[in-house]
């Protein structure tokens, strides 16, 4: 592994010179480094780039880490990875990305990323994206996550992108089945001249089921963000969005909300609210002592933990 | 010592709020101001505060001009502020706004004590955020638990008791007196509140924009009853005393 994959490592995976559990890293479009688990069992894929990860029944406080990292321009990765989590499993997959280039060329991960999580199973999945190096390479990130939940399964998804990603297309998908949960917060910053799109579309089909997608974002400079979420409601549900993001400099964001009720007992509702940060809460700060700048900084920090 | 030389300011539209103030607030002690609604109060310690600009006069701390300094620099000099109206913020808890104001890391035994003299259990708060979650009288406790927590040369306090329940005041009243005994430690309240009078060692009545009256609190606060009238026409009804 070279030392910019373990920076990488370091910001998106928490890695501290080695994982607990089952893991596979991924480096410049190839695995280098792969370990099972009593109870995670991860195969690559035979027809395409990526990796098969089943997850045993019962199988609890497993923690599976799969990140990627991109360490030079001229890479462009594509990777497919099928999460199959067994009946009431209960586990954890942190999947962070870092893209890093330094010599002018582009550098490209893309993931794309299966939940076939089982009844009654419960998944925490935590990806964080990060973009590092100098010059004018662009460094893009473009996740795509579909998630497919079975009876009264849960995933709950901590999704970040904190900086240096020049260009972002995210996708996230959800069909949720009777009693299934999924929860998705998500964090988003972009500066210079950066540009992140974020989609969501969500399906509840059983009875019971419930979507609670928050999105948080920061645009500062001349960055831009695109925010849309489709959430349908087929059977007796609940669903919530929410876009809440915070301009700065030029920075400009747009959010489109869509609620599809398709049942009379589907109860949906979105919330968005976009504008810089107000001028009272920077004096509060100012009145600690901290300077305009250092009192913004400090809220941006807070609103995008 | 602070001391405030014929500060004057007006409103955009021109209506005068201070007229000529002078005033000095000893290094020590606790200083009230009081006086009605609309006398300029508030104006006069956001005038401290560094928070409005003064269109004549000046403001000298400690033998320094402060005239000009914005309200960062007067914070690090040593002027700590809890508004009358405290802010929500997007994105700040408890913990967050209290270490912030510390300038650090806090203890948890700080933390917890910082916010117990505000009548809050640090178990349940601190990890709230300081946004519209929390009620009216919650978030005035955690705005003067924040000032507390800056251990300030200078502190104001304006309107502390508003929003505050009985209960929760005595232990406000218990800070409030723990900073009027340390020695190198000024602190002023707005208020009416007759129980912040008296504890305090100066009152200060600004009315109209000037100051009407000054000095200790047993000169002053026998002339002050009839300035803060009771608005209700309380009608005598005879019978037994409760």
């Amino acid at each position: 592994m070279n030392s910019v994959s373990e920076d990488i490592l370091r910001i998106v995976s928490d890695w501290k010179g080695s994982f607990c559990g089952a893991y596979s890293i991924r480096e410049d479009g190839r695995s280098i480094s792969r370990m099972d688990s009593e109870h995670v069992h991860i195969k690559p894929k035979t027809d395409k780039p990526g990796l098969d990860i089943y997850i045993d029944d019962d199988a609890k406080n497993e923690t599976i880490s799969i990140p990627a990292c991109v360490t030079h321009g001229d890479v462009d990765d594509l990777v497919y990875n099928d999460f199959h989590v067994g009946k009431n499993a209960d586990v954890t997959i942190i999947a962070g990305c870092g893209v890093h280039t330094d010599n002018g060329e582009p550098a490209r991960h893309n993931g794309i990323h299966r939940f076939f999580i089982g009844e009654n199973a419960s998944v925490k999945y935590l990806e964080k994206h990060v973009g590092l190096g100098k010059g004018d390479g662009r460094k893009s990130i473009d996740p795509v996550t579909e998630v497919f939940l079975e009876k009264n399964a849960t995933l709950e998804m901590e999704t970040s992108q904190i900086g240096g990603v020049t260009d972002s297309h995210r996708v996230t998908n959800g069909k949720v089945a009777e009693g299934g949960r999924l929860v998705i917060h998500e964090r988003l910053l972009t500066e210079h001249d950066q540009r992140a799109d974020s989609e969501f579309s969500v399906e509840m089909n059983g009875d019971g089921s419930s979507v609670d997608l928050v999105s948080r974002s920061v645009a500062k400079d001349e960055s831009h963000q695109d925010f849309k979420a489709v959430i349908v409601g087929n059977a007796s549900c609940t669903g919530h969005s929410e876009c809440d993001a915070i301009i700065t400099g030029h920075g400009t964001v747009s959010a489109t909300p869509q609620l599809d009720a398709n049942n009379i007992d589907a109860a949906l509702i979105h919330e968005a609210a976009i504008g810089k940060i107000a001028g009272e809460e920077l004096l509060k700060l100012r009145t600690f002592g901290l300077t305009e700048e250092e009192a913004e900084e400090r809220i941006i920090r807070g609103f995008l933990r | 010592m602070l001391e405030l030389l014929n500060i004057s300011w007006s409103v955009p539209e021109g209506r005068k709020v201070l007229r000529n103030v002078s005033l000095s607030i000893p290094d020590s002690g606790l200083t009230v101001i009081t006086g009605p609604n609309g006398g300029g109060k508030t104006t006069l310690a956001k005038i401290i505060a560094g928070i409005i600009k003064p269109d004549s006069g000046r403001i000298i701390l400690n033998g320094e001009d402060i005239t000009e300094l914005d309200v960062t620099e007067r914070a690090r000099k040593g002027i700590a502020y809890a508004f009358q109206q405290p802010v929500r913020f997007k994105g700040i808890t408890v913990r967050d706004l209290l270490e912030i104001a510390y300038g650090k890391n806090l203890p948890e035994s700080e933390l917890c004590m910082l916010l117990q003299k505000v009548g809050l259990c640090a178990r349940d708060y601190r990890d709230r955020y300081v946004n519209s979650s929390l009620s009216g009288g919650e978030i005035k406790r955690v705005e003067i638990a924040s000032v507390l927590a800056r251990n300030a040369r200078l502190t104001i306090f304006d309107e502390p008791e508003a929003g505050i329940d009985l209960w929760s005041f005595t232990g406000l009243i218990e800070a409030f007196q723990e900073i009027k005994k340390s020695p190198d430690r000024a602190e002023v309240i707005i208020s009416h509140q007759e129980r912040i009078l008296s504890v305090a060692d100066r009152i200060v009545i600004i009315e109209d924009g000037m100051v009407k009256e000054e000095g200790l609190k047993d000169d002053v606060l026998p002339h002050l009853m009839p300035t803060i009238s009771c608005p209700v026409k309380q009608v005598e009804m005879g019978g037994e005393r409760l």
